[in-house]
């Protein structure tokens, strides 16, 4: 009779190792986002312009140099810092000025930020300007977008392809 | 606090061990082996691992189509293997959380046992790098949660120039290199993590790493049942372009998700790294003084072995004789290690108390708790006992409360560990009638404080290890008690029994008393 009891007793132990195990490898179901938003995804790595003009050397500040070190222009290491701002309907959610990485500062700018939204029409306008010699934005867009939901919206900025990408 | 935490913890787990001792027996007492439970789902997931790895694609499409094959095509096998790989690592998780937060409450991460502690920290980081690198490899929704908030974690740290999040922006941005790096990755990590894991026992005798074979079938057969009846199944295939509002997340690899969707990632790598850190030096917390080591009397110490062999943290070493006796060996104890059991006083064959020396010193010896205070602690409790079937209870500290026993006729004394008492005291109070009978109250076995004891403790009992009691000493007039604190109510019940028994007995015939066992006031000359 015991060992009956015992070997019940370890089906049902045994069941319940398996089931707590069973269970929480998927469940509870987590609820990441509403399920009537979208996700705005806002991300660039942009190496910004320096913080100050070049110059070309003078013959005499080239003869004092060491003979392979005797570049023609010379420019300042440091970047601008780059300047962003986001207007979703109107409203401004996200305004940043965003260092250049690296110690030496001459490293690119850099920004990643996600987030949920209504799905829906929405007017977006994107501003950024990476010179800090300069006073207005040298790269802006804006358009409407029509999002459904659970799709992912990418705002993002290559310099080369014109400047912001909407994905 | 700490005290109260582990006070309250320990008779948690007491309980819990009260029942599946019931249910499973002592030696399959799961509890008792999380620890070679973690080394036993780690080859369980190993090798469903390598069965699932021969058959995987490494893309980015053609990976969550592989794995689906695996599945459904040959569920049979493949889909066993895969459902396996996954409820073995999630039971390695659950074995090793709830090791790790046994052996806190019970305080066996102190003195000696840091390391152990120490080295187990980086294990928990090796299990969840290897358990979330195998998730991101499916590349199902899953999959797709998991890349972006983990490239969004590690991208709050300073240390890249280019986010990585930046990899999983939309499809276009995920390469079928990606898999291929994964891929190695999740070889590569858990060789690293069994590498910790032999670390981890580096200073721990007779370690365990297999559990009992009854215990592997069963949890072997309860995971085969859950993998039949509930099979791992992929969320659908990952596509960056969109994002899923709900996903099934493994709560044993995956609780700290939702805390970056909702805390933010700087906090939680805070709560990481502070839970690290403390866990770390958790056994200096609160810093207490160690009990001193145990120490070798040479000229007492015939090199035999004994204590090398029983000590459970390899404490004990023997090396080349260097006092011109004629032996070969002499013990030597590395203090570092040691964590002053007695256990290697317990297996000296010199810490006899029948030894007709004034100054009784065995070959090895706890200099706060030595063998000869122990033999006067013995004469002199006896020495109160009167009545019928009297006992002498040697209850050790970490087990049941055996002070509890004391009633007329009733005596307790505490040792460090049941092994730490050399058979030959049993010997002495029996044969000697200081008392009718010996009652030995200690640790469950499979769960002794000092992981052999109780093990040794039987084994010497049995005639089986030395140093082995002597086989004059009639059984019938020792109980052995191996239960710890989760059986508190049967310990008394244990002692009734056993005085019973004892009155039934015809009586031993006397000898003479032993010189020993003079009182203290004798032995100085009183009268």
């Amino acid at each position: 009779m015991a060992r009956v009891l015992r070997a019940i007793g370890q089906v049902l132990l045994y069941g319940a190792f398996a089931g707590v195990i069973g269970y929480f490898s998927v469940r509870p179901v987590y609820q990441a986002m509403a399920p009537d938003q979208a996700l705005i995804k806002l991300s660039f790595s942009h190496a910004a312009q320096p913080v100050g003009a070049c110059h070309q050397r003078t013959a005499e500040e080239l003869a004092r140099l060491p003979p392979n070190m005797r570049a023609p222009e010379v420019c300042p290491r440091e970047r601008s810092p780059v300047t962003f701002e986001l207007d979703l309907d109107g409203k401004t959610v996200v305004r940043a000025v965003l260092p250049p990485t690296g110690v030496a500062r001459d490293g690119a700018a850099r920004l990643y930020q996600r987030f949920p939204v209504q799905a829906g029409v929405h007017r977006v306008r994107v501003r950024l300007r990476d010179n800090v010699r300069d006073t207005g934005y040298t790269y802006t867009r804006e358009g409407s977008i029509n999002l459904v939901p659970g799709q992912v919206f990418v705002i993002d900025f290559n310099s080369r392809r014109g400047g912001f990408v909407f994905k | 606090m700490l005290k109260i935490i582990q006070s309250a913890g320990q008779t948690v787990f007491s309980r819990l061990d009260r029942l599946f001792s019931a249910v499973f027996g002592d030696r399959a007492n799961p509890l008792y082996h999380l620890g070679a439970l973690g080394f036993y789902f780690f080859w369980v997931v190993a090798v469903s691992g390598i069965y699932l790895y021969i058959f995987f694609e490494t893309s980015t499409v053609a990976a969550y189509q592989s794995i689906e094959r695996l599945t459904h095509d040959q569920w049979w096998l493949g889909g066993v293997m895969r459902s396996l790989h996954r409820y073995g690592s999630d039971a390695m998780v659950a074995v090793m959380f709830t090791h790790m937060t046994r052996e806190f409450l019970f305080d066996r991460m102190r003195g000696p046992r840091w390391y152990s502690w120490f080295t187990g920290v980086p294990l928990i980081a090796f299990v969840y790098a290897s358990g979330i690198n195998g998730y991101w490899l499916v590349w199902d929704r899953l999959a797709q949660y998991i890349a972006v908030t983990t490239a969004e974690w590690i991208d709050w740290l300073p240390f890249f120039t280019e986010p990585i999040a930046r990899n999983f922006l939309n499809e276009a941005a995920v390469s079928d290199r990606f898999f291929s790096l994964l891929s190695f990755l999740h070889i590569g990590i858990p060789l690293f993590l069994l590498l910790a894991m032999w670390i981890h026992i580096q200073r721990i005798a007779h370690a365990r790493t297999n559990p009992p074979r009854r215990l592997a079938a069963g949890t072997l057969a309860a995971l085969l049942v859950l993998s039949l009846a509930f099979p791992a199944l992929s969320q659908g295939p990952a596509n960056l372009d969109t994002v899923d509002a709900r996903v099934g997340l493994d709560w044993f690899y995956l609780p700290l998700y939702p805390l970056i969707d909702r805390w933010g990632s700087g906090t939680v790598w805070a709560l990481v790294g502070g839970s690290g850190l403390l866990l770390m030096v958790l056994p200096w917390l609160p810093y207490r003084k160690r009990d001193p080591v145990a120490v070798v009397s040479l000229p007492n110490c015939n090199g035999c072995g004994w204590c090398f062999a029983d000590c459970p943290y390899s404490a004990v070493t023997l090396a080349p004789r260097t006092d011109g006796l004629p032996f070969d060996h002499e013990a030597v104890v590395n203090p570092e290690l040691c964590i002053a059991c007695g256990i290697c006083v317990g297996s000296c064959p010199t810490a006899t108390p029948f030894r007709r020396l004034t100054d009784l010193t065995p070959g090895i010896d706890l200099p706060d708790r030595n063998i000869r205070e122990l033999r006067e602690r013995t004469v002199a409790a006896c020495a109160g006992l009167e009545g019928p079937a009297r006992v002498l209870v040697y209850g050790c500290r970490h087990s049941a409360h055996a002070d509890q026993l004391i009633a007329p006729g009733v005596t307790v004394l505490t040792v460090p560990c049941l092994a730490a008492l050399p058979p030959s005291f049993i010997d002495f109070v029996i044969m000697r009638r200081q008392a009718d009978g010996v009652l030995l109250a200690g640790c469950n076995r499979g769960n002794c404080h000092y992981r052999l004891g109780t093990d040794w403790t039987t084994q010497r009992l049995a005639g089986e290890r030395d140093p082995r009691l002597r086989e004059r000493v009639p059984r019938n007039r020792i109980e052995v008690f191996h239960g710890g604190r989760g059986w508190p109510d049967s310990l008394p019940e244990v002692l009734v029994q056993f005085r019973a028994r004892l009155t039934s007995l015809a009586p031993l015939n006397e000898k003479p008393p032993h010189p020993a066992a003079k009182t203290p006031e004798q032995q100085h000359g009183a009268d």
